[in-house]
């Protein structure tokens, strides 16, 4: 008796998310609109190999910028994240820095620039908020996962700071510090893609560069940020610190002024929902319609297209990533292919999303294609390079067989389940892009964000931003518990 | 016309040699254990030989070598991989066809498996295990089999369905052992390993598990 065959578990999951991913796209406007897409990728693939190195003030200013920007973002979201980690155990903790963590940096600046103007304070602030609700969580994960043993051996009488500082801190420490290196790198990401709101970092130098046509100073401006990317190890250095965060301090342009009357009537009339600020005896009524309208014409449509093209890109994403991770592992190419793998998976994952879907978009025309393409390129580089890392530690038997019989039977069912787990763990991140990729003029939620901070209406922007706030919890939630159900892990190096 | 010839062979890993000046002359038909204490060099000795028969023979290594998040039907079938194109082996993977499930299922049958055609590696016990790894071993097409330790974590009953199906289903079996019992009663011949060289080459007919203490005793010299 041949007994049935059951899908596993895993294969249903995945057969689910195919189907809605399928789905998805069915409905999705991924056409090229632009007359003649490839004459311009030539133009841009022309300005690539010939980068031009010679606007030497203006590069290096926005290169300075980008990481002063950075440093200091990452240092007060490492800062306050930290302390935020001791007290995780708070469940208001816990869901204040799922919603800070929850807001994209590039909203958190829309809504800094209309308090502190294009003040470096914007730059820091939208930096610093988010990470520190993220790195909170992580460095609370941290603290959690210590060995619990040396805690038993401490003398009865230590007091509970010397405690921490003499059993729990020397044992995580490391692990603080690779993460922030991490986040640093995140830092330099969102830093850049920060000059698109109008900070003088790398993101608005690039768009003007390529608004103008100006592919080869493109090209420098990038090559130079993979470059301070690719270094980080070399010129970050503990004793160095210090003067780097002095000297991000001194340069930045802190001559802006704002006015605290100004910032007084943002916080408390501008974004209040206009029928409580009107008031009068139909508020409630009016209040209902506010939100009615709002909701019909912009939630609901918002809404729709941002999980419809995170869903897209998540399974993109997957599907790339079965091809991208093969490209530096040992055991399926030899060391000079592995050499170029690594290389272009450093370029892919070190562009910041926005900034490919940004190029994209002005070559292909406004539609979904160019973030899914983005998305989807940007996250598997990223998981990619982890998978890739992993088979390292795979050890094959001596009959085992070469070639493709090798990737689909040896290796990918060995690295199949981690390679699911980042792909869940990463949905909240590609949600939170995705919505922010709005602001590029793709119905996303964050179209109608950026829209209404253009309309000056800071009521609806600011709804809207709480909206997606909420989705992005949801979603976060979605994934935990996929991941439990199907006993999915990551490792701390892969948060 | 003999199967393998090694003359004066050294062998080792990462720069360091393991066996020396070794010559053994193997027969089709012969079952060799190759015995000795764990380190003498019978696992390098094996590769070896392996090496030399490549694809003609089936392997049986120690350890990790099934892939656990595949069905027992698929880490059977990669006993025949290297035979089928690609395209077969990816529809394969995603779809069992019917013919081939036929054909693992028959070698599963004896090796009381069938129940198990589409279950997990990674939920088996120890003793589905290892038949399991026999199976993938037997569904090969070679005639000699190489197997490292096939027995090494299972009960004495099972060793011995294990090694008796081996026996019957290939040609030439090549074994490394610790259990001198069950070497002496499945093997025709005896290679014992010691310090990287051969120290003993006898048939096993009529040794005692005795007669082997000598490989395992510090300072004890034979000749064979």
């Amino acid at each position: 008796m041949i007994p049935r065959r059951e899908p596993s578990p895993l294969g249903r999951t995945t057969s689910g998310f195919l189907l809605v991913g399928f789905i998805c796209l069915v409905f999705a406007d991924i056409a090229i609109s632009t007359g003649d897409p490839w004459k311009e990728f030539g133009l841009l693939l022309n300005g690539i190999v010939t980068p031009n190195f010679y606007q030497t003030d203006s590069l290096t200013l926005a290169i300075a910028y980008t990481m002063a920007f950075a440093m200091l973002g990452v240092a007060f979201g490492n800062i306050a994240g930290f302390g935020l980690a001791l007290v995780f155990h708070y469940r208001v903790v816990r869901v204040g820095c799922a919603f800070i963590r929850a807001i994209h940096e590039l909203f958190w600046a829309l809504i800094f620039l209309q308090m502190f103007g294009l003040s470096p304070l914007t730059g820091i602030l939208a930096i610093a908020i988010p990470y520190s609700g993220i790195i909170a969580k992580v460095y609370a994960e941290i603290l959690e996962e210590a060995d619990p043993r040396p805690l038993a051996a401490v003398p009865v009488g230590a007091g509970r700071t010397s405690t921490f500082i003499f059993v729990r801190l020397p044992d995580v420490w490391a692990h603080f510090r690779t993460y922030s290196m991490y986040r640093l790198e995140c830092g330099l990401r969102s830093s850049a893609v920060l000059g698109f709101i109008g900070l003088p970092t790398l993101g608005f130098h690039l768009e003007t560069a390529f608004k103008e046509g100006y592919y080869s100073e493109v090209s420098a401006l990038l090559i130079l940020f993979y470059l301070i990317i690719a270094t980080m190890r070399v010129w970050m250095k503990k004793p160095l610190l210090p003067i780097y965060l002095i000297g991000a301090a001194a340069i930045l342009p802190w001559g802006v002024t704002f006015s605290w009357a100004h910032i007084t009537r943002f916080l408390t009339e501008d974004i209040i929902p206009y029928p409580i600020r009107a008031g009068g005896e139909n508020m409630m009524a009016s209040l209902v319609d506010w939100v009615t309208m709002l909701f019909l014409n912009q939630i609901w449509p918002g809404t729709i297209a941002t999980v419809q093209l995170t869903m897209i890109a998540l399974v993109a994403t997957g599907l790339l990533t079965l091809f991208f991770f093969p490209l530096i592992s040992p055991l399926l190419f030899g060391r000079t292919a592995r050499t170029g793998g690594h290389v272009f998976l450093v370029v892919v994952r070190s562009t910041p999303e926005y900034i490919l879907a940004f190029v994209l978009l002005n070559l292909w025309g406004p539609s979904m294609l160019p973030a899914i393409v983005a998305l989807s390129l940007h996250n598997a580089a990223i998981i990619g390079h982890l998978i890739g890392r992993f088979t390292e530690t795979l050890k094959l038997r001596l009959d085992a067989v070469k070639g493709l019989n090798r990737y689909f039977y040896e290796v990918v069912p060995r690295v199949y389940r981690p390679m699911l787990a980042l792909l869940f763990y990463r949905w909240e991140v590609i949600l939170r892009e995705t919505a922010i990729l709005g602001i590029l003029g793709i119905a996303t939620l964050g179209f109608y964000v950026d829209s209404a901070f253009a309309d000056l209406r800071f009521d609806r922007a600011m709804f809207l931003i709480l909206i997606t706030a909420i989705l992005n919890i949801c979603v976060d939630a979605l994934s935990r518990s996929i991941r439990s159900r199907l006993r999915l892990h990551t490792t701390l190096e892969e948060r | 016309m003999s199967l393998l010839e090694l003359r004066g062979e050294s062998a080792g890993y990462n720069g360091k040699s393991i066996l020396r000046d070794v010559s053994l002359k193997i027969e089709p038909g012969e079952r060799i254990a190759f015995v000795g204490e764990s380190g003498a060099g019978k696992s390098t000795l094996l590769r070896l030989l392996y090496g030399r028969l490549g694809n003609t023979a089936a392997l049986m290594p120690q350890d990790s070598a099934l892939v656990q998040s595949l069905s027992v039907f698929h880490n059977v079938y990669m006993g025949r991989l290297h035979q089928c194109s690609v395209w077969r082996n990816l529809r394969n993977l995603l779809f069992p066809a019917a013919t081939d499930i036929e054909e693992v299922r028959k070698v599963l049958t004896p090796l009381r498996l069938e129940e198990k055609l589409f279950s997990n590696v990674g939920q088996l016990s120890g003793g589905q295990y290892q038949r399991t790894a026999l199976a993938r071993a037997l569904y090969h097409p070679g005639r000699v089999i190489v197997a490292d330790e096939p027995v090494s974590s299972v009960d004495e009953h099972q060793a011995s369905e294990i090694l008796s199906t081996m026996n019957c289903e290939k040609e030439t079996v090549l074994l490394a052992m610790h259990d001198r019992a069950l070497a002496l009663e499945f093997a025709n011949r005896i290679i014992g390993i010691r310090d990287g060289g051969i120290v003993m080459d006898t048939p096993s007919a009529g040794m005692t598990p005795e007669d082997l203490d000598e490989l395992y005793l510090a300072g004890g010299m034979i000749t064979a």
